[in-house]
């Protein structure tokens, strides 16, 4: 399936909450890997994500990365790249949240492997990922304030007593 | 040192070897300098092609230990995390005294190519804990690697357990 296929049957399933479709530029390779569709409705981005992997003509089976960004226009963003093993072929979706309520719901319950992502996405940008059932942060230590990858982050001057600067 | 010969041995044995105390100390500590066993980044690679059969640490008496009860000499090799720094203290602290630091590496020197931005990274080990000799190079090589041992021997054989006058 092409990704424009497979975009156009997530708008019949889903319809309103699916937003516009983006075909990546570059080589052959690129576009068949990283074009992404936007998601409105975020609040049902695991429904959408249960969907594309159950669905026998789409059977997204794997999840190959969920990353971050912080946009610098107050608003944060997680991309969902997927591949399905059997089909071969891929797409991605993409979720922008406002920065003051950057609350997405978990995607583990459709691909377990998306566990320490998303933790490593609350603990470098802060996303809060809803009913995620272990949301510690992975790299940094427990008492660590704010979150790193934040265009707005400062870092601390101290920390345990040691100096942070040059 | 110095080994008397059979007929000016008054004790008949021919076995033994008249030395200075610190001389025999600083011997015996230099050439048994055991290390302990644990790699923090990128130098850490450098340090077991070190150890390997090509350079063979080894031959100067270091050996890898498991625990720093039982280390006199430990490598911070690469890049101290504050994260790490935390752990490295107490590491330190559980070794027994005499106890040396070679620092190896532009990170644990000071800070090295995280000395901008790098939000988590401690600017040199220096700053927790004493370093006796530091190895520059990102990472050195194990021919450096061993040159910063041998100038640690070279510090161990200046040693002297009498009080020095203040």
């Amino acid at each position: 399936m092409t990704n424009q296929e497979i975009y156009d049957k997530l708008k019949a399933a889903y319809g309103g909450a699916i937003g516009s479709f983006h075909e990546q530029a570059g080589s052959a390779y690129m576009t068949r890997t990283s074009s992404y569709a936007d998601i409105v409705e975020y609040s049902q981005i695991a429904q959408i994500c249960q969907y594309l992997r159950d669905e026998p003509t789409l059977e997204f089976d794997n999840l190959n990365c969920l990353s971050c960004d912080d946009n610098g226009d107050k608003t944060l963003s997680v991309v969902y790249h997927m591949e399905s093993l059997s089909l071969k072929h891929y797409f991605a979706l993409k979720v922008t949240v406002p920065i003051d309520n950057p609350v997405v719901p978990t995607v583990t319950r459709v691909w377990a492997s998306a566990n320490w992502h998303e933790r490593e996405g609350w603990d470098m940008i802060g996303i809060k990922f809803n009913e995620h059932p272990d949301l510690r942060r992975i790299l940094l230590d427990d008492d660590w304030v704010g979150h790193p990858l934040r265009k707005d982050y400062k870092e601390p001057e101290f920390y345990r007593g040691m100096k942070v600067g040059y | 040192m110095g080994i008397l010969n059979k007929q000016d041995d008054p004790f008949g044995s021919g076995n033994i070897v008249i030395t200075g105390v610190d001389t025999l100390l600083n011997w015996s500590r230099l050439s048994s300098l055991w290390m302990m066993g644990f790699g923090l980044a990128c130098c850490a690679i450098e340090m077991m092609a070190a150890s390997a059969s090509h350079y063979d640490i080894g031959r100067f008496g270091v050996i890898p230990r498991p625990s720093p009860r039982q280390s006199d000499m430990m490598l911070i090799s690469g890049t101290v995390t504050l994260k790490m720094a935390t752990r490295t203290k107490i590491l330190y602290e559980q070794m027994p005294d005499p106890k040396y630091i070679i620092s190896m590496g532009s990170c644990s020197n000071c800070g090295g190519p995280y000395w901008e931005h790098g939000y988590h990274v401690l600017k040199g080990v220096d700053r927790i804990i004493p370093v006796d000799v530091y190895v520059p190079g990102c990472p050195p090589r194990p021919e450096a690697l061993l040159e910063g041992l041998m100038k640690l021997q070279d510090k161990v054989r200046r040693q002297s357990i009498a009080r020095t006058a203040v």
